[in-house]
């Protein structure tokens, strides 16, 4: 089986505008969808990102405080999960509940050593 | 400030209570080769308690404080052993431990009430395991379900904490080793191990009950213990057997009586000479309560003939309206299940009462060879007094003497004693 990686990009507006118990209630479907990948040994690992951190430019090493992303496209967090193909990977991602609140998922499949 | 009276009495009630329970949510976490990690978070949670309710004050429901401090610590660990090899996450509930997006959650689920009390009855039938030794498995029901310390676990079974030590090792060295997973045992197999269980239970409840070496508040934490991890069995569905509610049962006649057994220095007190207005109406009536419930099926065990004939102690308004035919039969069907000698005993003492000393002599010949009464204090005692009451007075005081030899407890020394003095 091959590796994915689901990138979960923006949301972030939508998160804060919700109170705590909908946002506890929004993680019981996050461990829901991971849970049922789990029990079928799909799931690998994955956690969730802070908003906040540094960029480090490139030859000059300067450094800026913050993503260089626009808060839309922003990573929010990554799951790594087995999969035999692309498209068997792209269905499993279509049942993120991040979806529900406006957050991308990006599925890539990781470049195995040759 | 709240008074530390009151937070330390809320809080070693809640630990008896709660410690136990926390343990076995927290095992099932961390994995039984991590027994001392599970017993760690729960005394963080109670030093936390502890300093937070020193200012703050006791809350008003200390017992969801007190497991929600607890599944924070959990967390904490979880989070810092993720990538060690300590934990095993490999079942597919466990790794979603391992994830941000799913620990919070996952956590909640291994704390939902309904779960917690299965857990503790699993890890009763775990210590309970019939390849533990007795003494290995009552030090760890008391250190690690019953919040007992080592020092108190030590002073209960009169032996050093050295040796308690030992005995909780050796218990948990079994656990890694076999690794075993604590659960309700199947249908099949809940009689066997139910019984084991209840022993466990019986023995931890007369050495609170019996010995009377043991410090009194001792005492009545093992009897109140040993009550409170049989009403466990009986709030499981699974568990809920006739003899739960025998023993329960049994337990109950005796503790009603308790307090008339002995006096305020702490000698013990004879049925005849007891103050039956001492005895606890409240418990007795439980104790009905319980027998009757113990009466569905066909199960008939020794725990049910012991509690039948405990009762008719309990009802007989003085000694004298003892119904001893009513006794003697239920020790009649007793021996029936299980030939044990003491039993044998007991049940001489009840011929001494309904057919006088020469029947009570003649029942005991037969067990004149026995090993194990040979080294019994009381069997040596109860022939002093059978041998007394036929006025072979050298005789008498030849057992007594014996019988003085055999025990430990100073109170039964001074009562044997007195017997040999008034014997002249």
């Amino acid at each position: 089986m091959k590796q994915f990686m689901f990138l979960f990009k923006g949301g972030d507006e939508v998160w804060d505008t919700k109170s705590p118990e909908e946002q506890q209630k929004h993680m019981q479907h996050w461990q829901q969808w991971i849970g049922e990948m789990a029990q079928q040994e799909k799931f690998i690992g994955g956690e969730r990102l802070y908003p906040h951190g540094n960029t480090i430019h490139p030859a000059s090493l300067k450094v800026t405080d913050r993503p260089l992303t626009e808060s839309k496209e922003l990573v929010g967090g990554y799951l790594v999960v087995k999969a035999n193909t692309l498209d068997e990977a792209t269905e499993m991602a279509k049942r993120c509940p991040g979806l529900q609140w406006e957050s991308h998922v990006e599925v890539r499949e990781v470049w195995p050593e040759e | 400030m709240e008074s530390r009276d009151h937070i330390d009495t809320t809080l070693n009630h809640l630990f008896r209570q709660e410690s136990g329970k926390m343990v076995a949510v927290l095992i099932k976490i961390f994995g039984i080769e991590n027994i001392e990690m599970a017993e760690d978070v729960v005394q963080d949670a109670l030093v936390s308690a502890l300093e937070t309710w020193k200012f703050r004050g006791v809350p008003d429901n200390p017992r969801a404080w007190l497991y929600k401090t607890a599944r924070n610590k959990a967390i904490d660990v979880i989070r810092r052993k993720k990538h060690s090899k300590t934990i095993d996450f490999s079942d597919p509930q466990k790794q979603l431990l391992t994830s941000g997006y799913t620990l919070k959650a996952t956590m909640n689920d291994f704390w939902e009430e309904d779960q917690i009390q299965d857990d503790f009855l699993a890890m009763m039938y775990a210590c309970c395991h019939p390849d533990i030794s007795r003494e290995n498995q009552i030090t760890f029901i008391l250190k690690s379900l019953c919040g007992f310390s080592t020092k108190e676990v030590a002073k209960s079974f009169l032996t050093s904490e050295d040796t308690v030590s030992k005995r909780l090792y050796r218990t948990k060295e079994y656990f890694r080793k076999y690794k075993i997973r604590p659960e309700i045992p199947a249908q099949s197999a809940i009689v066997s191990r139910t019984s084991a269980v209840l022993s466990a239970i019986y023995l931890m409840f007369n050495e609170g009950y019996n010995s009377t070496h043991v410090d009194q508040l001792i005492r009545e934490d093992l009897i109140g213990q040993a009550m409170s991890l049989c009403r466990s069995l009986l709030s499981g569905s699974q568990t809920r057997l006739p003899e739960v509610y025998a023993l329960m049962a049994l337990m109950c006649f005796h503790a009603a009586r308790v307090d008339s057994r002995t006096t305020a220095d702490g000698s013990l007190i004879l049925l005849f000479d007891q103050d039956r207005t001492k005895w606890n109406p409240i418990l007795i009536r439980s104790g009905e309560d319980y027998l009757n419930k113990a009466s569905f099926g066909n199960a008939l065990t020794t725990y049910h003939l012991e509690a039948a004939i405990a009762y008719q102690h309990c009802c007989a308004k003085r000694y004298e309206d003892t119904d001893w035919n009513e006794i003697l039969g239920y020790y009649n069907i007793l021996l029936d299940i299980a030939a044990d000698p003491i039993v044998f005993l007991n049940r001489s003492l009840v011929i001494l009462e309904l057919k006088g000393p020469e029947d009570a002599l003649k029942s005991l010949e037969k067990m004149k060879k026995n090993k194990l009464l040979e080294k019994y204090y009381l069997y040596h005692a109860t022939l002093g007094e059978i041998h007394q009451r036929l006025s072979n007075h050298a005789l008498s005081r030849v057992c007594y003497e014996k019988a003085i030899q055999l025990t430990q407890s100073k109170s039964e020394k001074q009562f044997l004693q007195a017997k040999i003095t008034s014997n002249r």
